[in-house]
């Protein structure tokens, strides 16, 4: 698929939404290779709670398929010992604050194992997670802590945006040799629609995707945030602002030749994302491009986030997600640098 | 009274028992009829060697850290018995998870003293060691591999391959979450894995009464939905026949089990410890009458197995064993800086590749 290819915009074909598209990757490679098995909390016969494995304990069993005791620590660290022995697991903790407890395996265990043994053991393993908030889900269920996760090297996070990314990004990160962590949008699980054809192709896991060209400014974002993102392109275009909307797609890698060719082109670079400010990822690819990128910049790189609080509960939390206003407003202030 | 005599009459729905293993006293005479594999000399005398090229090569690795040729390191000096008599019951095709006071373990299964030096010297090298490919490095941060036994354990009863999952701990690893989520899920699904605690009675300077309530660690398996033996962990004999059950029980399909080796730790911790501020002399000699080489070599002296002469030429044949391997060590450049990044990701990305180029001093990357 060209980089250029996706869209969060609704098509006139045939749909699925995003999490169908989870569901149809699941099911793709659990057919296309049989050591791939699919662990967590409501799994099986449920399908998870957000149905992301529904029909799959059915048609793959429950030996491939099963449902843990409800321990994520345990979850992460079956999958080293799966991947250690040849397993491809996928993992899923249920929502992103539940996925702590699995720091201590993601950090000492699964992204060192190769190197650890120099080669001879190994993790390919995926955790799958649903991170973001906008869904007035209870507290601990709108995390977006990628930040966090993106900072341990050997690790791999990939971020989907829409079932056309969610189904070749969670191929390409089954079929990926380390271990992935894959946060999945919560509210775009069913608000986002799209073609998506079984065709068993992969995604590149280090490669960001242009969603929409542009000449004035570039707005870089990831996973749920793309949607307020995109429709605060389109708000800016009604102004004449043409805005280049990249989807990062993968945080770890990430993709810094097209920020930088894309922010080349604009002279402006605006990042978006539902995590809290500081230390958030939005700190590394502005460090990036004043790295690399400082003599093309019309206007200071900037940031429309969450704030520096704690993520809070259903009432506010939409005043703490980046609003189409807020985005709006910051690009076309750094539109009137020059 | 009134309130003992109405809990007399709730039902008990519940009872459980822990057995105790041993069949050597300290002094090398016999409890009790011995396993069947004690009546094989060679096997006898082949565990009494490992253990005591283990204590001497602890000893040598103690003298290199101490003139600073080495880096921390975790003797297992009194607790031989039990990471030997474990891996003695292992086939070749077993999985061993050990933590990092296992290398009686790792030796027995073909790893080389020269490749336990370079991990403890710094180099990662170490690790990709002579030993089964499939078994699992040291694990350092504690219990934490306890998981990895459930999911090693679940491949195997996947593919239906008679193989078993072999897990070693210590006492204050059973105090951690990881170590319960890992049974209770292989008491689940009746997983071929079986865990090991070394209860040494110290976890560092922490004594084995403020790890737990408990009468003993084997019970904790009982939580978990299968059977806790403890055994004597100083009786080699005891080690390998609990072990030799137990791994036989899980490769016949018939679940996990946990064995609770009951030894103490002569040593300090590592290296970087001072036992003497927490433990008294008097409780280290004391312990001293129990340790498993000796008992063991009471009973192949009294056996007519073993002479003082085979004694001599053992201790000068792990000798040489030993400075041959240090020489090694000792010989082994560090690799090249920039290999940091060679097993980071199966292919490093591109990101990464010019980060490896900037330390290799590569600047045109």
């Amino acid at each position: 698929m060209p980089r250029n290819a996706m869209s969060l915009r609704e098509s006139a074909m045939p749909e699925m939404t995003l999490v169908e598209a989870l569901n149809l990757a699941l099911a793709r490679a659990m057919a296309d290779d049989p050591s791939v098995v699919v662990l967590g909390e409501d799994v099986g016969l449920n399908g998870g709670v957000f149905r992301a494995t529904v029909g799959l304990e059915k048609r793959f069993g429950s030996e491939r398929v099963l449902d843990t005791p409800l321990a994520e620590l345990l979850i992460s660290g079956l999958c080293v010992g799966m991947a250690a022995q040849g397993l491809k697991p996928v993992g899923e903790i249920q929502f992103m604050g539940f996925i702590y407890p699995c720091l201590d395996q993601l950090v000492n265990h699964a992204s060192r194992m190769r190197n650890r043994t120099q080669g001879r053991l190994t993790c390919p393993m995926v955790l799958r997670a649903p991170h973001g908030a906008g869904i007035r889900a209870p507290e601990h269920h709108s995390e977006s802590t990628e930040a966090m996760l993106a900072h341990i090297p050997g690790l791999r996070v990939v971020m989907p945006s829409s079932p056309e990314s969610a189904y070749g990004l969670l191929l390409a990160a089954i079929r990926d040799p380390d271990p992935v962590v894959f946060l999945e949008p919560t509210r775009l699980y069913r608000a986002a629609k799209g073609e998506v054809e079984d065709n068993g192709e992969a995604l590149p896991l280090d490669h960001a995707f242009v969603l929409r060209e542009g000449r004035d400014i570039t707005m870089i974002s990831w996973g749920a945030a793309l949607k307020e993102t995109a429709a605060a392109a389109d708000a800016l275009s009604a102004e004449g602002i043409l805005a280049e909307v990249v989807d990062l797609a993968t945080l770890k890698p990430y993709d810094e030749e097209t920020i930088l060719s894309s922010v080349a082109k604009t002279g402006r670079c605006l990042i978006v994302h539902e995590a809290a400010r500081t230390g958030g990822f939005g700190a590394e690819i502005a460090a990036t491009v004043a790295e690399h990128g400082l003599s093309s910049l019309l206007a200071p790189v900037t940031r429309v986030t969450g704030y520096d609080t704690i993520i809070p509960m259903a009432r506010l939390e939409q005043h703490y997600m980046p609003s189409v206003e807020r985005i709006v407003t910051a690009g076309r202030k750094m539109c009137q640098f020059s | 009274m009134a309130s003992n005599r109405a809990n007399q009459e709730l039902p008990v729905i519940a009872r459980f028992e822990v057995r105790h293993r041993n069949y050597l006293a300290p002094d090398g005479s016999i409890n009790r009829p011995l396993p069947a594999f004690a009546s094989d000399a060679r096997l006898l005398v082949a565990l009494y060697r490992s253990m005591m090229l283990l204590r001497l090569f602890d000893r040598k690795a103690v003298a290199l850290q101490r003139t600073g040729r080495l880096g921390t390191y975790a003797v297992s000096l009194g607790q031989e018995a039990v990471s030997v008599g474990i891996a003695s019951a292992m086939q070749e095709e077993d999985v061993l998870l050990p933590s990092y006071r296992d290398n009686g373990a790792l030796i027995w299964r073909g790893v080389k003293l020269e490749e336990i030096l370079l991990f403890w010297g710094g180099d990662e090298r170490g690790n990709d060691f002579s030993g089964p490919v499939h078994d699992f490095p040291f694990c350092v941060p504690v219990g934490s591999q306890a998981p990895h036994a459930a999911g090693v354990a679940y491949a195997f009863k996947l593919r239906k391959e008679p193989r078993v999952a072999v897990c070693i701990f210590g006492d204050g690893a059973t105090s951690k979450g990881d170590v319960y989520e890992a049974m209770n899920f292989a008491g689940v699904h009746r997983l071929p894995v079986v865990f090991v605690a070394t209860n040494n009675r110290w976890a560092i300077s922490v004594p084995l009464r403020l790890q737990t309530a408990c009468e003993t660690l084997a019970q904790k398996a009982v939580a978990a939905g299968f059977t806790g033996e403890q055994v004597d962990g100083n009786d080699v004999l005891a080690m390998r026949a609990a072990a030799e059950e137990a791994i036989t029980a899980a490769r016949d399909g018939k679940g996990p089990r946990f064995i609770e080796a009951v030894t103490y730790r002569l040593g300090d911790h590592t290296t970087s410890d001072d036992a003497s501020r927490y433990r008294s002399t008097d409780e280290v000699q004391a312990c001293w009458k129990e340790e498993p080489i000796a008992r063991l070599r009471s009973y192949l002296v009294g056996q007519k197995l073993w002479s003082k002469a085979d004694e001599e030429q053992l201790a000068a044949e792990c000798n040489e064993r030993v400075e041959a391997a240090v020489e090694r060590y000792l010989a082994t450049p560090p690799r090249p800086p920039e290999t940091m990044f060679d097993h980071l990701y199966a292919n490093l990305p591109e990101a990464y590749a010019a980060q490896r180029h900037e330390l290799a001093g590569e600047r045109d990357a």
